[in-house]
């Protein structure tokens, strides 16, 4: 059982970073990313095969591989932008959480202008 | 996946706290500086693989 793991992994790192935090607060920090880290890395290679399978759909569909593509980017996008969103407000920094998203929203709208603008000339050709 | 990295962190900070609150104890301030410095750097240094493997793989899997 996969999740077993990660949740023991998850609750061995969280002592860890919780006996640490009193004395060395940075390295408490760095202990929390780590784990972040090493379960995704351990995750997205599960990931892969739905992403394989999602793609194979996708092509049967007809989907334009433009809007697919910029879906996954999107996706991407807002998984890094929380991670590192995450760990600053972890480590107690909010001001700096909070640009680090307002970033990541401000990328994936200009990621998702092209679509917006197909949107709207569609909607132009159906109102005469 | 490896745990490993956590337990090597956790323990490389568990003996930067003593060294430290041993050179605080024996007066030597500015070596106790130097050491919680030199901490931080290894453990930067370990974790740096990490988050470019990470950065990579997402940029693989999304074509980025």
């Amino acid at each position: 059982m996969d999740i077993m793991k990660i949740v023991a992994a998850g609750i061995i790192a969280t002592i860890l970073a919780v006996l640490l935090r009193g004395e060395r607060p940075e390295i408490a920090v760095v202990i929390s990313i780590v784990t972040g880290l090493v379960i995704f890395v351990f995750l997205i290679n599960k990931l892969n095969s739905v992403m394989s399978v999602l793609k194979y759909f996708a092509g049967k569909a007809n989907i334009d591989i433009l809007y697919f593509s910029t879906i996954l980017k999107v996706i991407a996008i807002a998984y890094i932008t929380e991670f590192g969103a995450q760990i600053c407000r972890d480590a107690g920094e909010g001001a700096i959480a909070a640009k680090v998203e307002l970033a990541g929203k401000v990328l994936i709208m200009v990621i998702a202008i092209p679509i917006l603008a197909a949107l709207m000339d569609i909607m132009l050709q159906i109102i005469p | 996946m490896d745990v490993n990295l956590i337990f090597k962190i956790a323990a490389i900070g568990i003996v930067v706290a003593v060294l430290n609150r041993v050179l605080n104890q024996s007066g030597r301030e500015e070596m106790a500086m130097m050491t919680t410095l030199a901490g931080v750097v290894v453990v930067l240094m370990m974790i740096i693989n990490l988050i470019s493997n990470l950065f990579d793989s997402v940029r693989t899997m999304f074509h980025l």
